[in-house]
């Protein structure tokens, strides 16, 4: 069964810019699906949260979470639904127990009652229950964020950019227990700029300019790519990259860890060893390694506008 | 301090209370690289970098930084470093122009200095068509850009970047390294924080703080050799696993 | 329900973790009536008086006596002639003077009654007319009183008398125009400012995606400000009762009740503010200007509304804080029965409705 339902959505922030979300094809998540969107600053992602979450309301278009219209019945669905914002930021002056007490209260329940939801992410900062959250670290903030979001055993949970700005392990937590989450059968939807939790996710959403452009697995979305891929290095990264760039049958060409990948031209025939060969020879690099590389899904997002 | 490195520094240790926030960490940064500077949150790479540009005064230790003194020569620590944060201090309801002229004023160039370097910077970035547009106006990446401009605008010997791609998508992060490459390759160096395990391939130097200590410092290549690991992020959780201090 | 009561908890948690909002918010009522009780006081003060009279007789030293025993003058001396008044006044020995004419008290019983003439220094008018005002009453006062039976024949004294407040003392005037400005600063500040930080720190987004009624979340709010007001009320009604010494004439109970009245009032426009703005800066401007300094400047508390040019007192009209003062001063300084200030409640009460149907309507459960 489908937990969210979008047919067409569409939402501007005052006339001559352009809408903000327009979405035309529609989408679906299904419950106790892990649905990510990706896309850069001022794709819309932002907005289409507000959206799910009857914080402001379509120009046009519907969308049904959980069977509940977001304009008719916002008043019930808000029940039923938690947001994480990305700017979430607690209330500073309040300890840790006292901010969690409260959204539970807010909720209509308490700690002990859903206490199993939040056990994992809660024992871990349980030993500071009385410090003010004001005087976390970010990433105490954010599992603290996570509680409060979690502690009405919401049916879908909607996060904003959770993890900006948390360092990787504390990423890698996070994501556990989003996906022990998913397991319960909660329905959850997440924006972020790490492709690595992406990755993670069932399906992916690739958001540009208030639009969908691609919806998929992340392996599907993988096989589509259709490109000639491979990884160059040498010891002059940032020269190589000018080399690669300036090279005919190279598309494009962007960094990508310790190699830079270089997308070829489709009907561009040359092998790997030959680029390598020009590389040493013309251009004088040292240190040259050229392989043909598998496309990840950071490739399928960079190569996205062409 | 020898002429080849841009930071020295022996035996920092900064304490707050009985917490030891930094711990006696020593280490030198060379002339024109890019120094990454990674870590868990809470492992003190935020109280390391105040202690470096001269924002606050260590416990004990000794330490240079563009050459000066991080005892007595704060001041002058400020004057000749740069700095850009992820919550870039911008003003946005200035023109791209105006907020250049304001921080080449606050480092104390001369007016006709501060509009040669506007000018060769903003083409240098591409800003010249858009030098008198507000910067609220700008799109995301673009401000970043000018951010990191305006931190470099009074010619520092190193510049500071304190998460500068936090929450920024794939591709415009590419375009800030990019960005970044750039200038070290016109001498400045830079020293980075940053959340991203592929970013911290880009550096030429990476050092990692666990529980206020440095437990590494090297090229990420010879960290990945040391530690047997295919990525610069697998070492990042072979080094924070071993970590007792719960941020 | 729990929500709700959850919401008020966490708004008291708020004030009191925030001690010094709450210091000043007790400590500002306290201050400022001891600054307009005595500090900024109009009333006059240990005034410096000389006095010239030819014949130093009983009647003009008993009457130098009696200046000097009230507490508003003090006797600095004789002196012999007006060069050395004038001289003294000058040199700011003296800020006034009394010139007795001559044969002062043979000329008392006469047809032509006797002279006295007050000097006083008017660089300051407002204390010059405030001298001349008290010293005459205290010549008319001595020779009524105390010379009755020496001046059978003299001819009628005017008499002068200040009602309701016959000391003239300034702190009755200002209690209540102290009262009206620090209700509205308490309750519509502290209101709009803690609703617009939700909006702020982006927990409002989180709290409107709650079960818990929008508007609920604004009533949380007020229930606070409204408790810390009536601390306020009371501490600012003990302090002038034992401290400034005002007694309250009227009816203590419906003194309590317009207060609690114009609290709600002063909670709506706090409300309707921090509907309207989205900033903590915009909402303590509006405040600021929009409503406190025309509460300072144009109700009624500093100056009168009657010396107004005209369009400013159709403006007081209406300026919630005119019509508490108003009411205020009524029931407490006159001792008015309460009929007597229906029309101040009845536009107040209109006020709250409308400022309340306003905000509420204007009260948005999106973000937009």
């Amino acid at each position: 069964m489908d937990s969210i339902r979008v047919k067409r959505l569409k939402k501007g922030y005052g006339r001559g810019l352009p809408p903000a979300v327009d979405i035309r094809e529609g989408f679906s998540v299904s419950e106790g699906e892990l649905f990510g969107i990706i896309g850069p600053d001022g794709a819309g992602k932002t907005t289409l949260f507000r959206l799910l979450t009857t914080l402001i309301s379509p120009d046009e278009g519907d969308a049904v979470v959980q069977g509940l219209d977001i304009i008719r019945d916002y008043r019930k669905l808000r029940t039923i639904i938690g947001y994480m914002p990305g700017r979430f930021s607690l209330y500073p002056d309040l300890s840790v127990r006292e901010n969690l007490d409260f959204f539970a209260s807010v909720f209509g329940t308490s700690i002990k009652e859903n206490y199993h939801l939040i056990e994992d992410i809660y024992c871990r900062l349980e030993p500071f229950a009385d410090r003010k959250a004001g005087n976390l670290s970010g990433g105490m903030k954010q599992k603290l964020a996570l509680c409060c979001t979690l502690i009405h055993s919401p049916e879908v949970l909607f996060l904003d950019e959770p993890t900006t700005g948390v360092d990787p392990s504390s990423r890698r937590e996070f994501w556990e227990t989003l996906a022990r989450l998913r397991r319960t059968g909660m329905t959850i939807v997440v924006s972020t700029a790490y492709m690595d939790e992406a990755n993670r996710c069932d399906r992916v959403a690739m958001m540009r300019s208030g639009r969908f452009l691609k919806v998929d697995t992340p392996s599907d979305i993988v096989a589509g790519f259709d490109r000639r891929l491979l990884a160059v290095r040498s010891d002059e990264m940032f020269r190589l990259l000018q080399d690669l760039r300036s090279m005919e049958e190279v598309v494009k060409c962007y960094t990508f860890g310790d190699t830079h990948h270089v997308v070829l031209k489709e009907n561009a025939a040359c092998a790997p060893d030959e680029i390598g060969h020009r590389l040493t020879g013309k251009y004088g690099h040292t240190g040259v390694q050229v392989r043909e590389q598998a496309a990840t899904l950071e490739d399928c997002y960079m190569n996205l506008d062409d | 301090m020898s002429e080849d490195n841009v930071i020295e520094v022996e035996h920092l240790t900064k304490k707050f209370g009985n917490f030891t926030a930094v711990d006696d960490i020593s280490f030198e940064v060379h002339r024109g690289e890019i120094f990454g500077f990674l870590g868990a949150n809470g492992a003190g790479k935020t109280t390391a970098m105040k202690m470096l540009t001269g924002l606050s005064f260590p416990t004990s230790g000794k330490g240079r930084v563009a050459g000066y003194d991080i005892w007595t020569q704060s001041e002058l620590i400020k004057k000749n470093i740069g700095y850009m944060s992820q919550k870039f201090s911008l003003y946005s309801d200035l023109t791209v122009k105006d907020n250049i002229e304001i921080f080449g004023g606050i480092y104390g160039m001369e007016r006709h200095a501060v509009r040669r370097r506007a000018v060769e910077l903003m083409d240098r970035l591409g800003f010249i068509a858009e030098k008198n547009e507000k910067v609220r106006d700008l799109p995301q990446g673009w401000k970043q850009k000018l951010a990191f401009l305006v931190a470099i605008i009074h010619n520092p010997g190193i510049v500071f970047l304190d998460e500068p791609t936090g929450g920024v998508d794939p591709a415009a992060r590419r375009q800030f390294w990019e960005l970044i490459y750039d200038v070290v390759d016109s001498g400045i160096t830079a020293f980075v924080t940053t959340h991203y395990m592929d970013e911290a391939e880009y550096c030429n130097r990476i050092s990692m703080m666990v529980d206020g200590r440095m437990d590494a410092l090297d090229s990420p290549s010879a960290l990945k050799r040391k530690f047997g690991a295919s990525s610069v992020a697998e070492v990042f959780d072979i080094l924070a696993r071993g970590a007792k201090r719960s941020e | 329900m729990k929500g709700f009561f959850a919401f008020v908890r966490k708004e008291f948690l708020h004030i009191f973790r925030d001690r010094r909002t709450l210091l000043v918010l007790i400590g500002l009522p306290t201050m400022l009536i001891v600054l307009f009780g005595f500090a900024i006081s109009t009333e006059i003060r240990n005034v410096n008086i000389g006095i010239c009279a030819p014949e130093r007789d009983i009647t003009v030293t008993r009457l130098a006596d009696k200046i000097d025993r009230s507490s508003y003058f003090t006797f600095k001396g004789w002196f012999g002639s007006d060069e050395d008044i004038d001289h003294a006044m000058r040199k700011g020995e003296i800020d006034a003077a009394l010139m007795f004419s001559d044969g002062f008290s043979s000329s008392l019983a006469g047809p032509d009654g006797a002279e006295i003439s007050i000097v006083t220094d008017a660089v300051n008018p407002n204390n010059a007319s405030m001298e001349v005002m008290y010293l005459t009453n205290i010549i008319y006062g001595y020779f009524r009183e105390d010379m009755q039976e020496s001046a059978e024949g003299a001819s009628i004294v005017p008499n002068l008398r200040m009602l309701y407040n016959p000391q003239l003392k300034s702190s009755y005037n200002f209690v209540p125009g102290i009262m009206g400005l620090i209700l509205l600063l308490v309750c519509a500040l502290m209101t709009s400012v803690s609703i617009v930080k939700e909006k702020e720190t982006g927990t409002m987004e989180v709290l409107l995606v709650s079960p818990v009624k929008p508007i609920g979340i604004v009533f949380a709010k007020m229930i606070p400000y409204f408790v810390i007001s009536c601390m306020v009320l009371v501490i600012t009604l003990l302090l002038t009762i034992f401290v400034l010494k005002v007694p309250i004439e009227g009816s203590f109970f419906w003194m309590i009740l317009v207060s609690m009245l114009y609290i709600i009032l002063s909670l709506g426009i706090g409300l309707l503010v921090s509907s309207l703005v989205k900033t903590q800066i915009i909402a303590t401007l509006i405040i600021g200007m929009v409503f406190l300094v025309p509460v300072m400047m144009m109700s009624g508390m500093l100056y009168p509304i009657e010396s107004m040019p005209y369009v400013f007192q159709i403006i007081a009209q209406i300026i919630p804080a005119k019509w508490y003062i108003e009411a205020i001063r009524k029931i407490m300084i006159e001792g008015v029965p309460f009929v007597f200030v229906l029309k101040e409640v009845g536009v107040l009460l209109a006020m709250t409705v409308v400022i309340f149907t306003a905000a509420v309507k204007k009260f948005n459960d999106r973000i937009e």
